[in-house]
């Protein structure tokens, strides 16, 4: 595996590799967890920085930051900020990071009509109106693929990206290769 | 309104070769011409695309279809004849071309362009029941499109539910006016016709003062109902028949299938 | 008379005719106000097309409404002319007087302002179309009393005779607008030479068309003349090509206005070359306030034997019939005139075949500008040798330019070929200038160091538009409002014209709000080199010239504009939680998101 690594690019330590799912399902996550045993080869790569697997509240300098998900609410931008600011490489990982995928198709709704909807008008939910707590992140008019906001250095499609393809795509970018994924691992659904 | 001196040469260029291939059929060997360096050999009156396809090469489309006259909306084909670019859907093969079709400079053309038509529909391929075997999606797997580069346009545009077995969605329009050829060349019906202006204005026009396509005498068994190459006009009842892995581009890229599937 | 027997008439007076549909629209729109669902219906039935068709053709041009538009249509004229000459001002002082948002008709049905594409009125704007009538001049005061009549619903035809006045305003007149031609004289001559060697004098005299391109006058009539008709109704086509629509030109409205004679021989001289009886002029819609003149002038010329049959008690038999465009820059594209002039949306064919062998109604036509039209009947009369002896060696004769922006006497200018930019801006007052457009956005972007370059089809070809922009104006509004130009009046056929046109309209409306980066510079010239290669026609490959040369000659425009090196979003990011505040109630800090820049 030590063959993967292109010593002049990347010097003999672990690269360090945040990840987070923002408007997003974690389904790519357990997309990435689907590499199964090959996880263990890739540990000896890499360790974790800020990710549901650590637990670790904020991100700090990282080589690589995985993105799953778009942005649907004011949380979801500084979440990506913070991945911007310190991941050298950021990697939009699954349709809704892409493209907004799933969520984005609220997108042809007003979102003062969807929230009337949801807490004032549709029995239910309507006892104490529009959820107003500081706490909680407002949502955005609409729903954003994270390329609108930041710069964005590679894309993994998929729905999930199947774990095939996200193996290719870290070893490729381990390896100093430009991931290339090719017939059967390229895909959008 | 002016045409640019170097789009008149290559008008020139073109006309000289209809005038060409009207010529009487000349002798078979000088009819080839070269496409990347492959020699392609073609029938007086073909097109380019139309000698290609014959012979089996890939050149990237989605408006066009063999059994229809070329539209040359897409662009996607856009090649290099003798140094200029053009519609190869459109241009007529002749002798002796030196025609550039997968290069670097040209697939990056058409990602872009590919790029363009993403973002100004709405393409949520998860959950698009043509997801699979949709031209317009295995030609971006072709061509690695991995984003859609730009903003998103995310239009609103209106789902046709009204026609008890067919629906339309839009929102996954190309505008290839594939639906209005087969209906008017085929079907003899003239339901669907491009009409509008520009990027909002322009879209498919039903005939019905409704503009509903159950005010009309479509049918699930016309032609037109069968030629969407993306997710528009679809079979109500039938939506994800084939599991992933066996639908058509799961098992080979739409460049290994030029003579089996139609786009 | 009844909505139904409205149509039937309009239908039956253009003999039930599929290829008149845009006169058939029109006229039945100019009486009901609007083209309803069942109105199309109607006109569908009644000429036997498709219902779509029908809808397709109306949904395409500016000036049909599939939906009611109000009483009083008022659309501002929005080329850069106008605009330096205010209009976005009057136009919102209009708009506030009237309690109206641009675009919206007012709840009462009375009335909607909007803006349109240039309506030809530069030299005398800021110019406006009040249910496509004409009306040039505007001023504060204007915008009040008009305000008034809309709101006491005065027939726009009892409005003050004086804001409907057009001027000609010719400043320069060269062998064209000085000619001494009688009516008759050019077509005279032409008949007396016969087909053949009239024919042979445009070629000789080395006539190019006055539309920008500048191919041969007499190898388009010749190839048009030399191509067999088509099928059963055989016969041969003129088109005078008068849908004037790139920004900033003018100047065939003046020929129309004051020369109609000319251009209407020219095209009977066309006529007799290629051998076909009927011509067609395609005039664009916002000079619809023309239509009676010229219709006059025919019934002029009918009645002195210069139209119709035995013209000039020859064999020649010719006559024109004029077809009313309906707002859409892309019909002066010929192959798009022609298919707007068969009743169809306005969307250029693929070539070849050229128009010159299946044009209209797929026969052999000759698709000519209005002044190419009117230059040959100097040819007529006084030979090619007189002709090419003005002008330069590839562009004999002379161009009319249409002068407007920042100089002291705006107008029409006639020279022959050759003549310096330097020579133009003295001749017509400019003082201070930093650039011309020449030849409308389409065309080319000159910038001080350049002011000895000619116009000439050696150097500078043009259709003869002339913008001045002197040091005090910013280059790169210029540039975007070519660009929303454009992005309105791409036809949406191909991909790269309909999307790219959009796309490149927002990266300048982004660097306009300063939500740029250099990122978008690169972007910009990335869609330019798509669009110049890959676009079905002139419109998508030119739909970045202004942008490319306002790019290279005026960078530091656009780069004081940029917000930083970084990628930036191009939008807000605090707006976008405007409606989450607003139904929240919330104003914490945590309710906005603060902008890359200042974070």
């Amino acid at each position: 595996m030590n063959a993967l690594i292109n010593a002049t690019l990347f010097p003999p330590k672990k690269l360090r590799v945040a990840t987070t799912s923002l408007a997003g399902c974690f389904g790519c996550h357990m997309s990435f967890l689907d590499i199964d045993e090959r996880i263990l080869k890739l540990i000896e790569l890499i360790e974790f920085d800020r990710s549901p697997l650590t637990d670790i509240k904020h991100c700090g300098p990282c080589d690589l930051g995985l993105i799953e998900g778009g942005l649907c609410n004011a949380e979801n931008v500084h979440v990506l900020r913070e991945f911007r600011t310190h991941c050298k490489i950021l990697v939009a990982v699954g349709a809704c990071a892409i493209n907004g995928g799933l969520p984005a198709q609220r997108n042809h709704l007003d979102l003062r009509d969807v929230l009337e909807e949801v807490y004032q008008t549709e029995p239910g939910l309507s006892h104490g109106g529009v959820p107003n707590d500081p706490e909680l992140p407002l949502p955005l008019n609409k729903v954003h693929p994270i390329h609108e906001v930041v710069k964005v250095d590679y894309f993994l499609p998929g729905c999930p990206p199947p774990a095939d393809a996200i193996w290719k795509f870290l070893t490729d970018l381990l390896a100093g290769r430009t991931p290339t994924l090719g017939h059967g691992l390229l895909h959008y659904d | 309104m002016k045409t640019s001196n170097s789009e008149v040469s290559v008008q020139a260029n073109a006309r000289e070769a209809r005038v060409k291939a009207d010529r009487p059929a000349e002798t078979k060997a000088n009819n080839i011409f070269q496409l990347d360096g492959e020699d392609i050999p073609f029938r007086p009156g073909q097109t380019i695309m139309q000698a290609a396809t014959h012979h089996g090469t890939y050149i990237p489309h989605l408006c066009w279809h063999p059994d229809f006259s070329a539209h040359g909306s897409c662009k996607l084909c856009t090649v290099k004849v003798n140094g200029r670019f053009g519609s190869s859907c459109t241009i007529a093969a002749q002798p002796g071309l030196d025609v550039e079709n997968r290069t670097a400079e040209l697939d990056d053309k058409r990602r872009t362009l590919l790029q363009m038509l993403f973002v100004e529909g709405n393409h949520f391929c998860p959950s698009c029941e043509k997801s699979g075997n949709c031209a317009l999606q295995a030609t971006a797997y072709e061509l690695n499109m991995m984003s859609p580069h730009f903003d998103m346009f995310y239009p609103d545009r209106p789902v046709d539910a009204s026609h008890p077995d067919i629906l339309l969605d839009f929102n996954r329009c190309i505008m290839c006016a594939l639906c209005v050829a087969a209906s008017r060349d085929v079907d003899g019906k003239n339901i669907f016709y491009m009409g509008g202006r520009g990027l909002l204005g322009r879209r498919v026009h039903i005939s019905s003062e409704s503009g509903k396509l159950a005010d009309t005498d479509f049918a699930v068994t016309d032609r037109a109902a069968s030629i969407c190459p993306v997710g528009v006009i679809l079979p109500k009842r039938k939506g994800f028949a084939v599991p992933i892995g066996q639908r058509t581009y799961d098992l080979a890229p739409i460049s290994k299938q030029v003579r089996d599937t139609t786009p | 008379m009844s909505d139904t027997d409205m149509i039937d008439a309009v239908v039956e007076r253009h003999h039930r005719d599929g290829a008149r549909l845009m006169q058939i629209l029109r006229e039945t729109q100019e009486q009901l106000g609007w083209l309803s669902p069942s109105t199309l219906t109607a006109i569908a039935e009644a000429i036997a097309w498709p219902r779509a068709m029908v809808e397709g053709t109306a949904d395409f041009y500016s000036f049909f409404h599939t939906r009611p538009m109000g009483r009083y249509r008022v659309l501002w004229s929005d080329n850069i002319t106008d605009r330096m000459l205010g209009n976005t001002d009057l136009m919102q002082a209009m708009c506030k007087k009237l309690w109206l948002e641009p675009g919206r008709v007012s709840e009462d049905g009375l009335v909607s302002v909007d803006t349109t594409s240039c309506t030809g009125m530069c030299d005398q704007g800021p110019a406006v179309l009040v249910n496509y009538r004409a009306i040039t001049r505007m001023t504060p005061a204007r915008v009040g009393e008009m305000v008034g009549l809309i709101r006491s619903e005065m027939p726009v035809a009892e409005w003050p005779a004086e804001w409907f006045s057009v001027d000609d305003n010719i400043r320069r007149k060269d062998m064209l607008l000085a000619h001494d031609l009688v009516p008759g004289q050019a077509l005279a001559a032409a008949l007396e030479r016969g087909p053949e060697k009239m024919l042979a004098e445009i070629r000789d005299a080395r006539l190019r068309g006055r539309g920008g391109a500048g191919f041969s006058t007499g190898q388009k009539w010749e190839t048009c003349r030399n191509a067999e008709g088509n099928g059963s109704n055989a016969a041969h086509y003129v088109v005078c090509n008068a849908d004037e629509g790139e920004p900033g030109t003018f100047k065939d409205r003046v020929l129309l206005t004051s020369h109609a004679d000319l251009v209407f021989e020219g095209m009977s001289i066309a006529g007799l070359v290629v051998g076909a009886k009927k011509g067609l002029l395609y005039l664009r819609g916002e000079y619809r306030y023309l239509l009676e003149a010229l219709e006059s002038a025919l019934a002029t010329r009918r009645a002195a034997k210069l139209l119709g049959k035995n013209i000039l008690d020859t064999d020649f038999e010719f006559d024109i019939e004029i077809h009313l465009g309906a707002g859409a820059y892309i019909c002066g594209e010929e192959s798009a005139l022609i298919e707007s002039l068969e009743g169809k949306p306005g969307r250029p064919r693929i070539r070849p075949p050229f128009p010159v062998t299946h044009g209209y109604l797929d026969q052999p036509t000759t698709v000519n500008n209005v002044e190419t039209l009117a230059a040959s009947c100097l040819i007529a009369a006084h030979g090619s040798a007189w002709y090419a002896q003005h002008g330069t060696e590839k562009s004999t004769g002379s161009k009319i330019l249409s002068v407007s922006g920042d100089c002291e006497r705006s107008g029409i200018y006639e020279y022959p070929y050759g003549v310096t930019v330097r020579q133009v801006l003295e001749d017509c007052g400019a003082s201070d200038c930093q650039a011309v457009q020449i030849s409308g956005p389409s065309g080319i972007c000159v910038a001080e160091g350049e002011f000895d370059r000619r116009i000439a089809f050696e150097d500078i070809p043009t259709a003869g538009a002339f913008m001045v922009f002197d040091e005090t104006r910013d280059m790169f509004e210029v540039a975007r409002n070519f660009a929303h130009f454009f992005a309105h009046e791409s036809c949406g056929f191909c991909t790269p014209c309909r999307v790219g046109t959009t796309l490149v309209r927002n990266l300048m409306d982004k660097i306009a709000r300063q939500h740029g980066s250099p990122y978008d510079i690169d972007e910009l010239f990335k869609l330019h080199r798509l669009m110049q290669g890959a676009s079905h026609c002139g419109l998508g490959n030119s739909a970045c010239n202004p942008i490319f040369d306002t790019l290279n000659k005026f960078r530091p425009a656009y780069e004081h504009r940029l917000m930083s090196l970084d990628y930036e979003p191009a939008f807000d990011l605090d707006a976008a939680l405007s409606q989450a505040r607003q139904m929240t109630g919330r104003d914490d800090a945590a309710a906005h998101l603060q902008n890359e820049a200042e974070a």
